[in-house]
């Protein structure tokens, strides 16, 4: 086994297949499975292949009605799921995925994109010992308790939107805390603020 | 009436031992306790209240997936519903509210000042941002609903405007609960802790039934009545 995270593409345009398989090429982290133009034999390959990372058109998920977007994420919670999308699709639906690589995005950005809905899996698994925050969630909401928005938050620490807000996701489901007064609640009463 | 859950020849206290939180909205209709076996019918005709807008209330409050049609909604006597509106708000404001926040106070007095300080500010954020909803109601939509019922239109309100979605003021009361039971020094008043969640939880589950009452009575009974006056 080679220790290259292994991507599988679902989408039905060649042009685009190719092109994000040559982009990401030449950052030797990624080893490609045979793509899918769509999610017919979806489920019998993840069950043989196992990839790391599942890149997905969200359009091939809801014309078919034959997997819900819901349990389809719950039944395989190992992979880092990625929309692939080149037009509008709803916030509600894409906050359901690991990350989002649009269409135009900067080619440098897309190996980021990947590594970082990894990442952002690992700490959404529920662990069964903890409920604590990671180091990064916590920088999170002390950064949300100083009142910043998730844009300013981004910015401050490096890292995409999408990663700020699955991070502010899995704070909300540690902590049972939804609202961001709620959370400077929480932040203060955890003396997390004075710093 | 058809389709209808609860029945006007049923016994108010049959309905009250189904759902128990109905007794909640009995003085919002002026019905005193001690109500005996009388059947819903005899008690709203003694009341003047029209039993099918009672019934309605009583059925979107006790069976969640109940969605009146609108040509219930056009056919029922609404004339109770701003009265009932604006009672409900108003036990949320003068009673419920303050009784909570009595509760908090007290274990305010008795924590730390650091702690108190920032669960009496959430609280008082909380408490003007459902008072700013319920202004807007009342400044807004009700006068609105008095006019249409009135036969009047003023053209400058409309009601697919209106969102009755209460969803950041939930979040908050929920917040709260959550706090106080997990995050907040425990060893404070500990019985009076737990009174107070019953409390909030309480209320929370009214407001969502407030909610429910909105959606499915207000909102489609205003866009019928704007749809019939133009």
């Amino acid at each position: 086994m080679s220790s290259k995270l292994k991507v599988l593409i679902v989408e039905p345009s060649s042009i685009i297949v190719e092109g994000l398989i040559k982009i990401l090429n030449g950052t030797e982290l990624f080893h490609f499975l045979p793509p899918l133009t769509d999610v017919q034999h979806l489920q019998e390959r993840l069950s043989v292949s196992h990839p790391d990372i599942l890149i997905l058109n969200p359009t091939l998920l809801f014309p078919t009605k034959c997997i819900s977007l819901f349990s389809f994420f719950n039944d395989n919670p190992k992979i880092a799921i990625i929309a692939l999308i080149y037009q509008y699709v709803e916030a509600k639906v894409l906050s359901a995925y690991h990350g989002v690589i649009d269409i135009r995005e900067n080619s440098g950005q897309i190996a980021t994109i990947l590594l970082e809905a990894q990442t952002v899996l690992r700490e959404a698994v529920p662990s069964s010992e903890s409920y604590e925050l990671s180091d990064r969630e916590t920088e999170v909401l002390i950064c949300l308790a100083q009142g910043l928005i998730s844009k300013e938050i981004a910015d401050k620490l490096n890292i995409s939107v999408h990663t700020v807000n699955s991070h502010r996701k899995n704070i909300t489901r540690k902590t049972g805390i939804k609202s961001v007064a709620g959370l400077v609640v929480y932040a203060m009463l955890h003396n997390l603020t004075d710093k | 009436m058809r389709g209808f859950f609860f029945s006007e020849n049923m016994k108010l206290a049959d309905l009250i031992s189904e759902n128990y939180n109905l007794i909640l909205m009995l003085p919002r209709f002026g019905i005193p306790l001690g109500f005996g076996d009388k059947s819903v019918a005899d008690i709203c005709k003694n009341h003047h209240i029209p039993v099918d807008f009672f019934l309605l209330v009583c059925n979107i409050y006790s069976f969640e997936h109940f969605i009146p049609d609108k040509m219930l909604i056009s056919s029922i006597d609404m004339n109770f519903l701003l009265p009932y509106l604006l009672a409900s708000h108003r036990y949320y404001k003068e009673e419920r509210i303050p009784h909570i926040e009595n509760h908090l106070q007290h274990l305010i007095e008795k924590s730390e000042a650091k702690y108190g300080k920032i669960l009496l500010q959430f609280f008082n954020e909380y408490k003007e941002e459902v008072n700013e909803h319920f202004r807007h109601e009342e400044e807004q939509v009700f006068p609105h609903l008095e006019a249409l019922q009135k036969g009047n239109s003023d053209n400058s309100y409309y009601i697919r405007t209106f969102v009755p979605e209460h969803s950041n003021i939930e979040d908050k009361l929920s917040d709260l609960t959550r706090i106080i039971c997990k995050y907040f020094p425990g060893n404070i008043l500990p019985n009076e802790s737990i009174e107070l969640i019953f409390d909030i939880l309480q209320f929370s589950d009214d407001l969502e039934k407030h909610k429910l009452i909105e959606e499915k009575i207000l909102v489609p009974y205003v866009a019928y009545l704007e749809r019939r006056i133009q």
